[in-house]
């Protein structure tokens, strides 16, 4: 009984040695980019669609909504990032109904690598919205006594990432073979459909918390915010030229 | 009692008492969630979606910490690094 697919090893020289991790990676790789692929090879504008393009359009509507109900402000230039997080956790755990088949994402090498991309990437949007001066004034906020917990609040949320991921799928696998030696017949098929469901709250907590670290890195206001300002706005117009 | 059979022990009983200690905060902090989620959607069911995802992602994070637990139950079933090296010195032997 392993704990990862880390210890499943086809082919090893010196360092490098190619696991059951990175051939399964590689693999969902291939599958959703050529899927996509070929479901956007003829893309229809008009009502007449086929279903592949529906399915694709409302998975990315979805997310698309979900990042600014957040409070981003422009949606489509997170879209890329945080939807290929939320695509790849979600497939990796639905492809558990292929037989012969072990999420990536049990292995804490795969999580790890997905919550260090995060960790890079919400200063990147942070100072590409706000100017490198602003974003590190952010870590002075509310005191600069605040500064070394605000440093280590960032490390231990990107650590928080990837063992909570990590944790869950492990554990989904983990009691799945471990009921197999026990009850073989039906209970670990209802343990399997809730490592499924436990599978896809996890792909959308990880794409969550992603959007809600990028939403607090750049400015993202909120919508109360911006409704006082549009109320301010108006009221000023109102006593304009035409009065 | 040589090393070998108190690190066994020593690791059996850590990891049976890390998870059973570990699941009691997060089950009775799971349960107050759920509770105060029922009761507002009893208040305001039109906001029913907005609560039910909260409650999901507030739920998960909690889980996690269950989920520490488990992870370090597991390593120090499975791939326990004390009882990996003195198997290897007594098979070196």
């Amino acid at each position: 009984m392993h704990l990862s697919p880390d210890s499943i090893i086809f082919w090893q020289s010196g360092l490098f040695k190619l696991n059951a991790t990175i051939a399964l990676t590689w693999g969902l790789m291939l599958v959703l980019a050529a899927g996509s692929k070929l479901v956007t090879r003829k893309l229809s504008m008009g009502l007449q669609r086929s279903r592949w393009q529906n399915l694709l359009e409302i998975v990315v509507t979805a997310i698309e909504r979900q990042i600014a109900e957040v409070g981003l402000r422009e949606p489509r230039k997170y879209l890329g990032f945080l939807g290929s997080l939320f695509l790849f956790v979600a497939a990796a755990s639905l492809f558990t109904i292929v037989p012969g088949y072990e999420p990536p994402t049990g292995s804490l090498s795969t999580t790890a690598a997905l919550a260090i991309c995060v960790f890079v990437a919400v200063p990147l949007y942070g100072i590409a919205d706000r100017g490198l001066g602003g974003y590190l004034r952010e870590y002075l906020k509310p005191t600069f006594i605040m500064l070394p917990f605000n440093i280590i609040s960032e490390l231990s949320r990107t650590l928080a990432l990837a063992v909570r991921l990590f944790g869950n799928m492990m554990s989904g696998t983990m009691i799945l073979a471990i009921l197999l030696t026990i009850t073989p017949f039906i209970f670990p098929i209802a343990m399997s459909a809730l490592g499924l469901l436990t599978g896809m709250v996890q792909a959308y907590i990880f794409f969550i918390l992603a959007t809600v670290y990028i939403a607090a890195a750049t400015r993202a206001r909120s919508a109360a915010a911006e409704g006082k300002a549009d109320s301010g706005r108006k009221a000023g117009r109102g006593t304009g030229p035409g009065q | 009692m040589d090393s070998m059979t108190l690190i066994a022990i020593a690791s059996i009983v850590a990891s049976g008492l890390t998870i059973a200690l570990g699941s009691i905060g997060p089950a009775l902090g799971e349960g107050r969630a759920v509770a105060t989620a029922l009761s507002s959607l009893a208040q305001q069911p039109d906001a029913a979606t907005t609560i039910t995802r909260t409650l999901f992602v507030g739920l998960a994070m909690i889980e996690s910490i269950a989920i520490y637990c488990f992870v370090v139950s597991m390593i120090l079933i499975f791939a326990n690094p004390f009882w990996n090296h003195v198997i290897a010195q007594a098979a070196g032997k």
